[in-house]
């Protein structure tokens, strides 16, 4: 078996789940409670917010412990004013685009934000974004489907003194390039756990003191009265300590991701006709996604299903649709090439002995058809 | 662990073999269930079964009527704002004084954005008067939202009965069965409720997953949007592990429901016969006569429950003095205001809850610590002299609270 889909998600690490599973069955206790044990998981969750603090170079504080990346963006929408107007980037995940276009129905001014062809956003969509006035903007930081990285701190700071709220996603940036909080100077930041090698049902908005939140789950009164809920103690724990591991890993994997990704791409540039999307931006280490002429991208990816390599033609929380994805739509690649896109990332498992055995078996597949 | 744990209404502990079904999740079976590709596929069955092994405890008609959520708290927020912005006209709410504080919460919240909030309240008993019900019930009301069992004192709400009258009068109802399921059985199929809230936690899964019960057919508007997970009603990549350790947890609550309501019922009883019995000038709260199988909630005139759940912790036992999530606060639980307790008793409740976890032998320990630490406590009360409560308790000290 071969996994190539680490944006889709990631395994858990072993470590991670050593750290997490005294929290299931011994230290069960609920952190609200007040005698010893459950002061003891009051202290587990305390110290995961340090370490996920610390990946985002941020404080403690600041951290929302949440039930995973869509909540969190959506949380983030939750903080827009009453009636105000929002801008969004035109490759954002669907956890903010659908809520955005929503919002935008319901009477919210929408701006959707324009991308040039390697997904970054246009000086020309920037000016009419001014005159826009929007106030609220979120920009992922780097795209789940191309890995293209947005230079969000180069606008972040004036969109800031025009009193604009600004969000990130980074769900997919985390862990796998350095991501400061501060020196991006967003109001607000998304992360997902089990992008990290952490467990699924975790997540965090990290938040500016300065933007007033309004709870999406109200009840209890945890995690600062911004979400309720009794706290997902294991999970929690479980994120932390992926979050420390990722940031004790991130140069190394980082460097070794890079060198696995090159070689992928001289590979791939083997097979005439083929197109890595956005190759020349600054994209994720791990992340590529190509198009084939004359290919369709879903019966490619269960042909190398069937040879046991596990791909995605996109965002795994778009599939299942027939639309071409709207991320390469909006840097300009047309249906047709858009159709037959397939996007490998790379992960901790991943050798270059993998990356041989794809190569030969997506050549045979691409000659068959 | 402390060694006693009779604090299970808080949070219990993950059965080992719900545990046993999650590890593969974590480390084999890790796929996005979304992705198309069949390393996923194993995933989505895992969840298809889980989904099953929640209609079975709770009796419901379709498995698709389960929505998994992340916790109990956010499914009683997804139902009050879904029936809300499904019946936008609609601008009344009736619920109870005594919910948890995850339903009165946003129900204040509602208050300010305009909303009328009818809070019912209870008897000495902690009960609920049906008549004054009926006459609340109008084409005015979006939802009634009222817990299935009570989590201090284990009442049991005629939820059954509520449903009935609500849905001939139209009205949408919910209830927070977040300390119900596992411990009661239940039918859904055969009730008029739309929509009930569970939790993991509660019920031996692990924290972090929880189910909207939504009738088909009944109104719905998304908390979490952007993705279509859940069939469009919950977004958000599947928190597969849990979901699986979930339906475990409520096949083996199922396999376990008679054992709860006669040998779980019968260490809460002898504890609270015992305690009762040894223990002057305290009494159970709630209806004794309609409540869980596993819960005593126990009021010790005279004294401080955060002192008394000290001593205990000094003991190796945890209990509580009251929903977890109001910990920590020096006013007396409004569950116990609600029932007009003495504020000399109200301070001085203790909760203890079961699982089939505990033993005999603990409650005959938890027996012969609790007459010491009462009547260590009451020697440093301002109201007790002696023997006995000073002559006017209520005049001998009287703290403000805020």
């Amino acid at each position: 078996m071969i996994y190539f889909d680490h944006n889709a998600t990631t395994p858990l690490d072993g470590r991670v789940l050593e750290a997490m599973s005294p929290f299931l069955t011994s230290f069960y206790c609920n952190p609200s409670s007040l005698y010893r044990h459950g002061r003891l998981a009051r202290s587990a969750v305390d110290t995961a917010r340090e370490q996920v603090a610390a990946l985002l170079d941020t404080t403690a504080a600041s951290i929302i412990f949440t039930s995973g990346g869509t909540e969190a963006n959506n949380l983030a929408l939750a903080s827009i004013p009453v009636g105000g107007k929002l801008a969004v980037a035109a490759t954002e995940h669907p956890s903010i685009s659908e809520p955005a276009k929503r919002l935008g129905r319901q009477g919210h001014g929408l701006a959707v934000i324009a991308v040039d062809a390697d997904g970054l956003l246009t000086e020309d969509a920037l000016t009419k974004l001014d005159a826009f006035q929007p106030q609220f903007i979120s920009v992922m930081l780097a795209n789940n489907e191309t890995g293209v990285i947005q230079d969000v701190a180069r606008y972040a700071g004036a969109w800031r003194d025009k009193g604009i709220i600004v969000h990130t996603d980074a769900v997919q940036a985390a862990g796998k390039v350095p991501v400061s909080f501060k020196q991006l100077n967003v109001h607000l930041l998304s992360l997902s756990s089990h992008k990290i090698y952490g467990p699924k049902g975790c997540g965090a908005l990290v938040f500016d003191k300065s933007v007033p939140i309004n709870p999406l789950i109200v009840g209890g009164g945890q995690e600062q009265d911004l979400r309720s809920g009794t706290e997902n103690v294991a999970a929690i724990v479980g994120f932390g300590k992926a979050a420390e591991l990722a940031k004790a890993g991130l140069a190394e994997s980082g460097q070794r991701l890079l060198a696995l990704r090159n070689l992928l791409e001289a590979r791939l540039a083997e097979i005439p006709g083929l197109t890595i999307f956005a190759q020349s931006a600054l994209r994720l280490p791990n992340t590529v996604q190509f198009g084939l002429p004359h290919v369709d991208g879903e019966m490619l990816l269960m042909k190398l299903d069937k040879k046991n390599i596990a791909v995605s033609s996109g965002s795994a929380c778009a599939s299942g649709g027939s639309e071409p994805s709207p991320v390469l739509t909006a840097m300009g690649v047309g249906p047709a090439l858009a159709k037959s896109a397939l996007r490998l990332s790379l992960g901790q498992s991943s050798t270059e002995a993998e990356i041989s055995q794809f190569i030969t078996v997506l050549k045979g597949l691409v000659c068959q058809a | 662990m402390t060694d006693i744990y009779l604090d299970n209404n808080a949070t219990t502990k993950v059965d080992h073999a719900v545990v046993d079904v999650m590890i593969p999740y974590f480390l084999e079976q890790y796929g996005n269930p979304s992705s198309i590709h069949k390393f996923a596929d194993g995933v989505a069955k895992g969840i298809k079964n889980a989904r099953q092994q929640v209609q079975n405890l709770i009796g419901c008609e379709h498995d698709s009527e389960i929505i998994f959520t992340s916790c109990g708290t956010e499914s009683n927020s997804t139902a009050i704002l879904s029936a809300i912005k499904a019946q936008p006209n609609k601008k009344e709410i009736i619920t109870t004084t005594v919910e948890h504080p995850a339903i009165l919460s946003l129900c204040e919240a509602l208050e300010k954005e305009g909303y009328t909030i009818h809070r019912m309240p209870v008897d000495k008993a902690g009960r609920l008067n049906l008549e004054a019900y009926k006459k609340l019930l109008s084409d005015q009301v979006a939802i009634v939202s009222v817990m299935w069992a009570n989590n201090e004192t284990g009442t049991l709400f005629p939820v059954v009965e509520m449903a009935e009258l609500a849905n001939a009068a139209g009205v949408m109802f919910h209830t927070d069965a977040v300390q119900a399921v596992g411990k009661i059985p239940m039918m859904l199929q055969d009730t008029k409720i739309d929509m009930l809230s569970l939790s993991g936690h509660k019920l031996h899964a692990p924290k972090g997953i929880g189910v909207l019960y939504l009738r088909r057919g009944t109104r719905y508007r998304p908390l979490l949007r952007g993705g279509h997970q859940e069939r469009g009603r919950r977004a958000g990549t599947e928190n597969t592990a849990s979901i699986v350790g979930l339906g475990k947890a409520c096949e083996l609550a199922l396999e376990h429901i008679e054992y709860e309501n006669t040998h779980v019922k019968a260490m809460r009883d002898r504890l609270e016969r015992g305690i009762t019995e040894q223990i002057p000038h305290c009494f159970v709260t709630g209806d004794l006569y309609n409540r869980l199988p596993n819960t005593t909630d126990i009021a010790f005139e005279y004294i401080e429950g955060e002192a008394i759940l000290m001593l205990l912790n000094k003991a190796g036992i945890a209990a509580s003095s009251g929903s977890a999530c109001t910990s920590g606060s020096l006013e007396p639980s409004h569950v116990m205001r609600a029932m007009d307790i003495p504020y000399t008793a109200a301070h001085g409740t203790i909760r203890f809850s079961f699982s089939r976890y505990n033993s005999m032998h603990e409650v005959d320990e938890v027996l012969k610590v609790m007459p010491g630490v009462v009547a260590t406590l009451r020697k440093l009360s301002p109201y007790w002299e002696g023997d006995g409560p000073v002559a006017s308790p209520e005049q001998a000290f009287k703290p403000t609270y805020a």
